[in-house]
């Protein structure tokens, strides 16, 4: 039983990196429309960017955990302007085929001179050990990450469902024309839209680092499963994404106790089951 | 139309009878390095196990002897599939003569089955499972660097013998993962030990908790690990955040590269004991090789055991063919041959071909040193064991081997 409490703690904390990821997802898609096969990247980006903040200006993880979402969101705005605005309005299919060009460039560069066994970054020293919770050991900065992200998926649901800017953002992707008309900048807010779901995905990035080797194709190996939360929680919704990050990190979690040779399947299955018994996912409005 | 029919009799029998002129003097050699090229293992093989075949081709002399070589290679991205399919192409319409490097257990059964069926070779340098000269062994595979029995047999026993009688096993859920778990149970329970449990994870997993939660839970002295690359650097790291160590566990790393432990950084990496067959720093001509190497690879790494086995390997086929003074282009003959003659180069030192296909040279047990002990960059190891060539491998009385006649 104790075994059990473990595992569903391990499970919520990828169910973070889950969360936090399929949350940036699905902001991409909600407001722009555009499925981001690059996002896997632009996480492995994040991570890289960490490590080049330390080894090359001496700048640590707190700095990075807010230097590395900008400097490559920055870069996903320039993409955003250069090449992705191109296809506003086009069939999906051409976003999900640039992005997913994009992707294996920047994966191929950063293999060319990386190579793929990855770097090293350690956890900061504040969140080193770990806390002895009876059941488990858990290390402290596990705990950090499910409580950090879970802020600041909060957060982003906030800012778009709730504020006013969310809700010029909403009203742009309905009816960019009539906001247009209102003195709205519409594609400078759709570039700023896609450099926030750019930037989630670098602090994910940053947040993995000390606990996975900063490699190249970390991005290539979580990206599908993501796709699968999105699709499950519901292409573009919000709140849909972040609990069916943490949920499915959950169920995962219990896989790996269960049935540990499963535990890579468990949310394709769960995936095909969800598609056929409500096409729109869980929480997903028909369109 | 006869007289069409008695002209191309005609042309076939003359170019045939130049064909078989050709034979007796053919000098061409056609190699292929199959490895991973995109992947988790492309650090220990890819490009730097073309760039040691190129180095072995330019070493070797053959050229100035008049022969002439051709070096491919290929990306199999750890996909059997995708593996025999090019090593069908190569050797029927590229006519490469022998297949280097083929890391991935998996990949190495199947093609080892396709090298059999036509009649070409494998040098083996990459993969793992003790069953390629075993089992499986056939007349046209050469395994030369490691295999699971060897590493099981060294890191497994020094381990059992220095207290750790118990043990939990992480173990990647494909062919190698299976074989070394196996050889590696064996050499516990003929030690002495015991296995108290055994967790399969997907090859190429990203997160360990869960598996390393139930290491821990299980109270065994050690936790096998029974996986390679990306894998086990990830256990590794993911162990010390767990305090899997601290906590009086000891992980075993039963294969282990040296790009692996410059990846984790000596601090993560120091103290683990596993075995490998060359280490760069072993000797004059170790390091000699190892400098050119790295001089030339982009990253400036060193070389692995898989990299200079694939330069080993090579010197030894080109050493066999210029003794046969010329290229049959018959796998199994040319392997026979290879078989007869000892092996000697500046990487594994003196050493064999046993008739099962398994080269035999000595396996080191190493330890990683403490960050403070290193005094130069890829400074990794303290050598703390060696196995003499003749008792690291799998004895032939043991072996299921069909070409071993009992």
């Amino acid at each position: 039983m104790q075994a059990l409490y473990a595992q569903l703690l391990v499970g919520l904390i990828n169910g973070s990196f889950y969360a936090l990821l399929s949350l940036g997802l699905a902001v991409i898609f909600g407001m722009l429309n555009i499925i981001n096969f690059a996002h896997g990247a632009l996480y492995m980006m994040g991570a890289f960017c960490a490590y080049f903040l330390l080894s090359l200006t001496g700048l640590g993880y707190w700095p990075a955990l807010i230097v590395a979402p900008i400097v490559v969101g920055i870069f996903g705005m320039i993409l955003e302007r250069t090449m992705l605005q191109w296809l506003a309005g086009l069939d999906h299919l051409y976003g999900l085929l640039l992005t997913f060009g994009i992707a294996l460039i920047v994966q191929g560069v950063f293999q060319n001179y990386f190579g793929s066994s990855g770097l090293p970054y350690a956890i900061p020293d504040e969140l080193k050990g770990g806390m002895n919770l009876g059941f488990m050991f858990l290390p402290i900065y596990r705990g950090w990450v499910v409580i950090f992200s879970l802020v600041v998926c909060i957060a982003t649901w906030y800012l778009i469902e709730r504020t006013r800017l969310g809700a010029y953002l909403r009203a742009a992707t309905e009816n960019p024309t009539l906001v247009r008309a209102f003195g709205v900048n519409v594609p400078r807010m759709i570039t700023l839209t896609y450099g926030l779901g750019v930037g989630l995905a670098a602090l994910a990035g940053v947040l993995s680092a000390p606990i996975n080797q900063v490699r190249p194709l970390m991005g290539a190996d979580l990206i599908i499963v993501v796709f699968a939360v999105v699709v499950i929680g519901g292409m573009g919704s919000i709140m849909g994404s972040i609990i069916t990050g943490f949920a499915l990190g959950v169920i995962e979690g219990l896989t790996k106790y269960f049935y540990p040779e499963a535990s890579n399947t468990v949310v394709f299955v769960l995936m095909v089951l969800v598609l056929l018994v409500k096409p729109t996912g869980l929480t997903g409005r028909a369109a | 139309m006869k007289h069409r029919i008695s002209a191309l009799f005609l042309g076939t029998a003359l170019a045939l009878a130049a064909g078989g002129d050709a034979f007796a003097q053919d000098k061409t050699i056609k190699i292929g390095v199959l490895t991973d090229n995109s992947g988790l293992y492309s650090d220990l093989g890819g490009a730097g196990s073309t760039l040691a075949a190129q180095m072995a081709i330019e070493d070797s002399g053959m050229q100035a002897k008049g022969w002439k070589i051709d070096l491919i290679s290929a990306d199999h991205q750890n996909k059997p599939d995708i593996a025999t399919t090019i090593a069908r192409q190569w050797i029927d319409v590229e006519k490469v003569d022998v297949l280097m490097d083929v890391l991935n257990s998996g990949v190495a059964l199947a093609v080892n089955n396709v090298v059999k069926e036509k009649n070409s070779i494998m040098i083996n340098t990459g993969a793992a499972t003790s069953d390629l000269t075993n089992a499986q062994c056939s007349p046209n595979t050469i395994h030369w660097v490691y295999d699971t029995y060897m590493l099981a047999n060294s890191t497994g026993q020094a381990l059992v013998k220095a207290g750790g009688d118990t043990w939990y096993f992480l173990t990647a859920d494909y062919a190698f993962g299976a074989a070394l778990e196996r050889d590696t149970t064996a050499v516990i329970l003929k030690s002495g030990g015991k296995v108290l449990g055994t967790v399969k994870h997907p090859l190429n997993s990203s997160d360990f908790s869960s598996f390393l939660l139930q290491a821990q839970a299980s109270k065994a002295k050690i936790v096998g690990m029974a996986n390679a690359g990306g894998d086990t650097t990830n256990t590794i790291k993911q162990a010390s955040e767990f305090g899997i160590v601290a906590g009086g566990q000891k992980l075993a790393g039963l294969l282990l590269f040296i790009t692996d432990v410059h990846s984790l950084g000596l601090k993560v990496a120091q103290g683990l004991s596993f075995t490998e067959t060359f280490y760069w720093d072993l000797n004059d001509g170790t390091r000699a090789f190892s400098k050119r190497f790295s001089d030339r690879m982009k990253n400036k790494a060193q070389p692995s055991m898989v990299q200079a086995g694939v330069y080993s390997g090579l010197i030894h086929y080109f050493k066999t063919l210029d003794a046969m003074s010329g290229n049959p282009h018959d796998g199994a003959k040319v392997v026979a041959k290879m078989k007869e003659l000892p092996t000697d180069d500046p990487l594994f030192g003196k050493g064999s071909i046993r008739v099962d296909g398994r080269k035999i040279h000595p396996a080191y047990l190493f330890e990683v040193k403490k960050p403070e002990e290193s005094k130069a960059p890829w400074d990794y190891y303290k050598l703390i064991g060696t196995t003499p060539g003749d008792q690291a491998f799998r004895p032939l009385s043991e072996s299921t081997c069909a070409l071993v006649k009992k």
